[in-house]
C-alpha cells in the first residue's frame, strides 16, 4: 500500500512531445509506471515514446484509455488551461510540474478544483513516487526503496537528499509527495499527513518544509492533536535574511511571518523530533523503526 | 518586483485612485520648476526601494519652490539604507485631516486576496498587526467573484469612517483590488489614505510588489524595474537564469534547486562557518552556467572558500564538474573548491574532477565541514 499513486495508477502526460514531457514519460515508463496515454492539442494520432497513443484533447484521452492520474509538462503559460481540462475531464488526480505559474491564476483554478473532485499536487513540483509501484514525477527513480515512511516535502532536491541519506541507510519509503514551492498549491502538508495517517504502509513521516508561509504551523497542529505516527522534521532556510524570495515564489519571510525558527517551535512542541541537517532525518527515522 | 511609491500611484490612478497632483525629479532645478508648476506647498519624497525613508530625512516640506530646489538638493544623492537617491517625487503638500490605511495582499492561507483596512493610518501595517490587532478590517475576496461592494462597505464601516466617504472609499477599494488583480501583484497598499483639507480622500503614499512568475505577461510594469533593487551582481545572475542573494559571510555556495541551497547555507552555520550567498543554478544547468555562477560567487571578495553541492538528477554530474574545471582554467581561482555531488553520472564527474586535482566528498557534512576548515585557513 502506499497513497496517491501504485500498481492502479494508468498515467496521461499532458505535453508529452515536448522536450520535458517526452524525457519523463520515457524516464517513468522505464521504472514501471503504467503510461497509458498523451494529450496535445493538434498533435492527436500521433504516437509518442513508448508506443504512447496521444489524443488532442484530455477527454478524448480518458475516455479511450481510462487515464486516472495525470501529470502536466506544458510551458506556464497554457499550464492552468490544462489543469482546468484534465479536471474537467474527471482526472482525479492532477500532478503539475510546471513552475512560475501566476500566484493569481492559480488562486482562481484552485477556487474551480475546489467544486471538483479532483486532486491536484503542485504547481512547481517535483511529483511523487511510491517506490516499486508508480513514479509520477521528475525524481530519480533509482536512489528511492520500498519501505513504510512517508515523506511529505516543498523542495525538490533537498528531497532527493533526504531519501538518499535514508535508503543509504536501508530505510524504504513508502510514498514520497513533492507539493511544490507555490504559495498557493493543490494538496498541502496536512492533506497529505492526514493520508499518511490512514494509510497502513506507511509507519512514520518525514515533513521537509522552508520559510515563507504558515503551512508547517497547520500542519504541527494537526500532528499535535490527531496523528498516532511518528513525524520527523528538517526546515529550510534557517539563515534566510527577511525579504529576500529564496528562489522559490513561497521562499519569502515577510513582515515577521513564515520563518524557520518560528516552524521549528511549532513541530517540536507538537512532539516532533526536528533534524539539523538532511543526513540526521535518516538517523532519527531510525530510532522510529 | 517592487515598484517605486510614484510608479504604483500611477499604477493606482489608472484605476481611478485619486492622487495628489505631482512630477519626478531628478535634479533640484526640476524639482523647481514641478514646484512652480503645482505653485502650492510641495512634499518631496526619495524614491527609494526601501522603508523608513521618513526617518532617514528622506522626506521634506517645502512651502515654496525655493525651498523645493533646496530641499532636493539635500535628498538627491543621499545614502538611504546602503541606497542613493536619483530621484525624488515632487507631490502637493496634502493637508491632512485624518489617515487611514488600506491594503491588498494575497493571502497563501486563505488562497484568496485579502484586503484589509485599518484606523491606523501611516504607520506599518506589521505594527499595527502586533500591537493593536483588532484595529485591522480584513475580508477575503472570492477569485472567482471579485471584490464585492458590501466588503468595501465592511471595511469603511469596520474603521469607523464618516458615512459620506463611504462611497468614495467603496470606489476606491474596488479600484485596488482591480489594480491589484490587472497587474499581477501579491501586495498593493495605500498608506495612508486621507481625507484632505478639500474633504476628500487622497491616496498620498503608495506601494505595489508584483508577482515575479507574472512580468512575462506584464511587459510594461516589467520595464519599470529599477536596477537599484537588487545588487549589480543579482541582476547579473538573473540575466543568466540564476538565482542569487547577497548574504555577508564567507562560504561562497553553488547548489541545484533551492531548498538544497538554503538547507546547504543552513549546515555551512550549523559547522561554525557563515554563507556568503544564497546561489541556486536550477535544474539541468550546463558547463557554461556553472561557469557563470563560479565568476558571480568568485567576484565577492569576502569570499574565502567555494562549497559546490549538486545533486544530479536533471542536473548532470559531468556537466558540472566540466563546469568547475573550465572556471579554474581560465579564472584566476585564489580559494579553495570544496565540491560534494551526488546522482546522475556521478562518477564521471569524480573522475574529472580528480584529473584536476579537486578534492570531492561524498557526504553532505563531510563537505561542509571541509569547506568551513578551508575557510578558516585549515586546508580543505
Amino acid at each position: 500500500m502506499s497513497i496517491l499513486v501504485d500498481n492502479d495508477t494508468r498515467l496521461l502526460v499532458q505535453g508529452i512531445t515536448g522536450s520535458q514531457g517526452a524525457f519523463h514519460a520515457e524516464q517513468m515508463i522505464q521504472y514501471g509506471t503504467k503510461v497509458v496515454a498523451g494529450a496535445v492539442p493538434g498533435r492527436g494520432g500521433q504516437w509518442a515514446v513508448g508506443n504512447t497513443p496521444v489524443f488532442d484533447t484530455v477527454h478524448e484521452a480518458v475516455a479511450t484509455t481510462d487515464a486516472n492520474t495525470s501529470i502536466i509538462f506544458v510551458p506556464a503559460a497554457f499550464a492552468v488551461d490544462a489543469l482546468l481540462e484534465a479536471a474537467d475531464a474527471g482526472v482525479a488526480l492532477i500532478v503539475c510540474i510546471t513552475e512560475n505559474i501566476p500566484a493569481l491564476d492559480m488562486a482562481r483554478a484552485r477556487a474551480y478544483l475546489d467544486s471538483t473532485e479532483s486532486l491536484l499536487i503542485g504547481p512547481n513540483c517535483p511529483g511523487l513516487i511510491s517506490p516499486g509501484s508508480a513514479k509520477v514525477g521528475i525524481m530519480a527513480g533509482h536512489i528511492h526503496t520500498p519501505g513504510n515512511v512517508g515523506i511529505v516535502s516543498r523542495s525538490g532536491t533537498l528531497t532527493y537528499e533526504v531519501i538518499y541519506a535514508l535508503t543509504e541507510r536501508g530505510i524504504g519509503q513508502s510514498t514520497a509527495v513533492g507539493i511544490g514551492g507555490d504559495p498557493i498549491k493543490g494538496l498541502n502538508f496536512l492533506d497529505v499527513l492526514q493520508m499518511f495517517e490512514q494509510d497502513s504502509a506507511t509507519e512514520q513521516v518525514v515533513l521537509i518544509g522552508e520559510i515563507g508561509g504558515t503551512d508547517e504551523q497547520v500542519a504541527a497542529d494537526y500532528i499535535r492533536t490527531e496523528m498516532s505516527k511518528p513525524v520527523t522534521a528538517f526546515i529550510a532556510g534557517q539563515t534566510a535574511p527577511p525579504g529576500k524570495r529564496m528562489g522559490h515564489a513561497g521562499a519569502i519571510i515577510s513582515g515577521g511571518e513564515g520563518t524557520a525558527a518560528e516552524k521549528i517551535e511549532a513541530l517540536q512542541a507538537a512532539g516532533v523530533a526536528i533534524a539539523r541537517h538532511p543526513e540526521e532525518i535518516a538517523e532519527l527515522a531510525a530510532q522510529n523503526i | 518586483m517592487k515598484l517605486h511609491e510614484y510608479q504604483s500611484k500611477r499604477v493606482l490612478a489608472q484605476y481611478g485612485v485619486p492622487i495628489p497632483k505631482g512630477e519626478v525629479a531628478t535634479t533640484p532645478a526640476e524639482a523647481r520648476a514641478i514646484a512652480e508648476q503645482i505653485d502650492k506647498p510641495v512634499v518631496i519624497k526619495s524614491q527609494v526601494l526601501v522603508g523608513g525613508r521618513g526617518k532617514a530625512g528622506g522626506i521634506k516640506l517645502a512651502g515654496n519652490p525655493d525651498e523645493a530646489e533646496e530641499a532636493a538638493a539635500q535628498i538627491l544623492g543621499m545614502d538611504i539604507k546602503g541606497l542613493t537617491v536619483q530621484k525624488v517625487l515632487v507631490d502637493e503638500a496634502a493637508d491632512i485631516r485624518s489617515e487611514i490605511y488600506l491594503g491588498a495582499v494575497l493571502d497563501r492561507g486563505a488562497r484568496r486576496v485579502a484586503i484589509m483596512a485599518s484606523s491606523e493610518g501611516g504607520v506599518e501595517i506589521e505594527e499595527v498587526a502586533a500591537q493593536t490587532p483588532e484595529k485591522i478590517i480584513t475580508v477575503h475576496v472570492h477569485p472567482l467573484l471579485g471584490m464585492q461592494g458590501y466588503q468595501a462597505r465592511q471595511l469603511a464601516y469596520g474603521v469607523g469612517l464618516p458615512k459620506e466617504h463611504v462611497s468614495a472609499f467603496t470606489r476606491i477599494a474596488q479600484s485596488l483590488y482591480r489594480a491589484f488583480v490587472e497587474s499581477d501583484a501579491s501586495l498593493a497598499e495605500i498608506n495612508p489614505l486621507v481625507i484632505n483639507g478639500d474633504n476628500q480622500l487622497q491616496a498620498v503614499d503608495g506601494k505595489i510588489l508584483l508577482d515575479d512568475s507574472a512580468l512575462p505577461r506584464q511587459k510594461e510594469l516589467a520595464a519599470m524595474r529599477d536596477p537599484d533593487e537588487d545588487s549589480p551582481t543579482e541582476t547579473e545572475a538573473r540575466e543568466v537564469g540564476i538565482s542569487y542573494i547577497d548574504l555577508d559571510g564567507e562560504i561562497g555556495c553553488m547548489v541545484n534547486g533551492a531548498g538544497l541551497a538554503m538547507a546547504t547555507m543552513d549546515i555551512i552555520k550549523l559547522y561554525g562557518g557563515s554563507p556568503a550567498n544564497f546561489l541556486d543554478i536550477g535544474g539541468g544547468a550546463g558547463a557554461d552556467k556553472v561557469l557563470a555562477a563560479l565568476r558571480i560567487i568568485l567576484r565577492d571578495a569576502r569570499v574565502k572558500a567555494v562549497l559546490i553541492n549538486i545533486f544530479g538528477g536533471i542536473t548532470r554530474c559531468d556537466e558540472v564538474a566540466n563546469g568547475i574545471v573550465e572556471a579554474i582554467n581560465s579564472l584566476n581561482v585564489k580559494v579553495p573548491i570544496v565540491v560534494r555531488m551526488v546522482g546522475v553520472n556521478e562518477d564521471e564527474g569524480r573522475q574529472i574532477l580528480a584529473d584536476s586535482n579537486l578534492p570531492s566528498a561524498n557526504q553532505l557534512s563531510e563537505a561542509v565541514q571541509m569547506a568551513v576548515a578551508a575557510a578558516k585557513g585549515e586546508g580543505a
